[in-house]
């Protein structure tokens, strides 16, 4: 019993200490930022590895995800015959949840594990060590301009995803299943509001975009430098992620929606 | 510094998501002109507003024009009062009639503006003087029940 | 370049009672040492000895717990961090690996210095960058990427990366460790040629007796957190000291017990018995 209250107890102030640390990282990191908008060239090559190279598996997936979401929606609200309100039941759903969320798991598993591995191995190989003996500072360098590429890409990849997500909407109900295609986009606009729809999705995923880009450069910065250390802390930026995700979408979703 | 592909890509990349975002906020929701700023507000009270909520469309004659922004309790005249959002290109008369309907039997609630004949129109921060309260199902089935058992002792 | 310890007050790294401790582990007992420009010392001894951390302590990358670290004049210990960066801007460092960039190239990686403190033209550098990679024979390679590159081959080009911006001290770690007997030869010349031509000072850390000892002015022996010997390298290759003679001629037992501390193995036997 005293094994298990010392190890929940451990447990709780490794927790703390890992916080405190990954507040004075995110610090270090934004006092440090002033690089990468001065030589853009270098946020805009992050831009590329974070969120170029993401753009396949997001468009993809917002599309299977809106097929999915028109097969469901279609067979749940044909029960109250209202099949004409799909395009309302898969906007809001994507707008609102599945967008942002699904978008930054995937921004995580895709990008966020690229990262971590990219300085998990600068670090392992000393290329980090290097940098700061020529006095350049790696902070600087190389960890602002990967978390910027992330904050960018991940709201402009959670709206591509909706996007496409409403397109494989339509494409279910309007063109396989045959939902009026007047009532499906008119009762989405009737439905969605700008603001409380679309621009709170789109904080919800500047939100994730900047805790996912913090916890991948972190993990990375922070690993132990071993092969086995960055196998490691890629494990951990993508479980740290989903978690931070989630946990941060419940309280968003708390404040944002709390007048309805 | 020169253009490299690498510019060209992300350029390509920044340009769709932006048209995403577009056509999320003109395809997919409602940006009208509604957006706060522009919309000029009234407000309203009400005896009982039932189940509405802040957000809550307001029509005129089945056509959406504003939008409920925010519901408060009055401690003085214990009433509830309903600020509106109105569509600046709509203008109602000043003995406009604000009733709170309800879209279907159990549906959600919104208001509805009824025109009066004033040749004065509303304008932003005027107070809409007639009302007309939700009606509560759970009232309404009580009273018909109680009719209905002050009826029945006179019955056989 | 026959200098000895001179006691002269020009020296550009000067270790007074140094010592330092990776937590409750103490790992320098007191070290001192000095170190002129033109000299090419050596800092020998076994594996965790502490030389590397010592490297560290001259870099900057590590402070020390008590006592001086001085380089060009400067104490170490309460610089601020950017007096730090300028003074390292005056400083080279060769990584064991050589910690090479991997994802640009040969030429990129030895412009990066001259690119990020320095405001000169791309033509400029370029014409830089080829000088400090002819120097280390490897201007054709210049659009290689470092995993097409051998051992020795990257250990180059990122000694020409460590000297790209003419420094006056060149810090080494382990130079000649896993090289063939051809590239530890290239690379043991060049650390000379490059010393010699910039009037730097360099300091090794290394376990390799041979190599360094045929090209070195001065020789530090660490053991156990403290300097056990010191020399040039004839009086070191001459020394009767238990220590440096196990050392040098690689003799198995010693001073440096072969035995890991143990319980006397006839209690163990006893034991077994029991």
């Amino acid at each position: 019993m005293t094994a298990v209250l010392r190890r929940i107890g451990a447990l709780t102030v490794d927790g703390i200490w890992w916080l405190g640390f990954i507040s004075r990282f995110f610090a270090m990191v934004l006092i440090h930022s002033g690089q990468s908008f001065r030589r853009l060239p270098l946020t805009i090559r992050e831009i590329y590895f974070s969120g170029v190279l993401s753009l396949l598996i997001i468009v993809v997936s917002g599309l299977f995800v809106g097929l999915v979401l028109g097969l469901q929606g279609y067979d749940i609200l044909q029960r109250f015959g209202s099949s004409d309100a799909l395009g309302i039941m898969v906007a809001l759903s994507l707008l609102r949840e599945l967008g942002p969320v699904v978008a930054a798991l995937l921004f995580a598993s895709r990008a966020g594990s690229a990262v971590t591995a990219e300085i998990g191995l600068m670090k392992a190989t000393e290329q980090l060590q290097a940098m700061d003996m020529m006095a350049v500072n790696p902070i600087a360098r190389v960890v602002a301009p990967r978390f910027w590429g992330g904050v960018i890409s991940m709201p402009l990849l959670a709206a591509m995803f909706s996007a496409m997500g409403i397109f494989g909407g339509w494409l279910i109900g309007v063109v396989a299943i045959g939902v009026d295609n007047g009532a499906f986009w008119s009762q989405m606009q009737a439905a969605v509001d700008f603001r409380y729809d679309v621009v709170n999705g789109v904080i919800k995923s500047f939100v994730f975009g900047v805790a996912v880009s913090l916890i991948a450069v972190f993990e990375g910065f922070d690993c132990q430098p071993t092969a086995e250390g960055v196998s490691r802390a890629i494990t951990r930026t993508v479980v740290g992620s989903a978690l931070a995700i989630l946990a941060l979408d419940f309280v968003l979703t708390s404040f944002m929606f709390r007048g309805l | 510094m020169s253009r490299t592909t690498l510019d060209l890509w992300v350029g390509l990349f920044v340009a769709l998501g932006f048209a995403a975002l577009v056509f999320l906020a003109t395809k997919a929701g409602s940006y009208s002109g509604l957006a706060s700023g522009r919309a000029y507000t009234v407000e309203a009270s009400f005896d009982n507003i039932g189940g509405l909520k802040a957000k809550a469309p307001v029509k005129s004659a089945g056509v959406l024009v504003g939008r409920v922004a925010d519901i408060r309790f009055d401690v003085q005249s214990y009433r509830a009062v309903v600020k509106l959002d109105l569509d600046p290109r709509y203008q109602f008369p000043r003995d406009t009639i604000a009733t709170i309907l309800t879209a279907g039997l159990l549906g959600e609630q919104y208001v509805g503006l009824e025109p009066g004949g004033d040749s004065d129109v509303l304008k932003n921060g005027d107070r809409i003087t007639m009302t007309q309260s939700a009606v509560v199902l759970e009232k309404l089935i009580g009273q018909f029940m109680f009719n209905k058992a002050a009826e029945s002792p006179s019955q056989p | 370049m026959n200098s000895s310890v001179s006691s002269s007050s020009a020296a550009l790294v000067r270790l007074e009672q140094v010592r330092f401790a990776y937590g409750e582990r103490e790992v320098l007992r007191g070290i001192d040492l000095e170190i002129h420009r033109g000299q090419v010392v050596a800092i020998m001894g076994g594996s965790g000895s502490g030389k590397t951390t010592l490297l560290r302590l001259i870099g900057g990358q590590l402070r020390a717990r008590s006592g001086r670290v001085e380089v060009a004049g400067q104490d170490l210990g309460g610089l601020p961090h950017s007096a730090l960066y300028a003074l390292r801007r005056r400083m080279g460092m060769l990584f064991q690996f050589g910690a090479l960039f991997t994802d640009s190239n040969v030429f990129d990686n030895v412009a990066f210095p001259l690119r990020e403190h320095t405001d000169l033209p791309e033509t400029l550098i370029r014409d830089l960058v080829l000088m400090k990679l002819q120097a280390v024979g490897l201007r054709g390679a210049a659009a290689l990427m470092p995993a097409e590159l051998s051992g020795g081959m990257a250990r180059r080009v990122a000694l020409a990366r460590a000297v790209a911006l003419d420094p006056m001290l060149v810090l080494y770690d382990e130079p000649f460790a896993g090289l063939d007997p051809i590239s530890l030869g290239i690379i043991g010349q060049l650390i000379r040629r490059l010393n010699d031509a910039l009037g730097a000072a360099s300091v090794m850390v290394t376990h390799d007796v041979h190599a360094s000892l045929e090209l070195v002015d001065y020789v530090y022996f660490v053991s156990a957190g403290g300097i056990v010997a010191r020399g040039t390298p004839d009086e070191i290759r001459a020394s009767t000291d238990p220590y440096v003679h196990q050392f040098v001629y690689a003799e198995a037992d010693g001073p440096v017990p072969f035995h890991y501390p143990a319980a006397p193995i006839a209690s163990l036997l006893d034991k077994v018995s029991a």
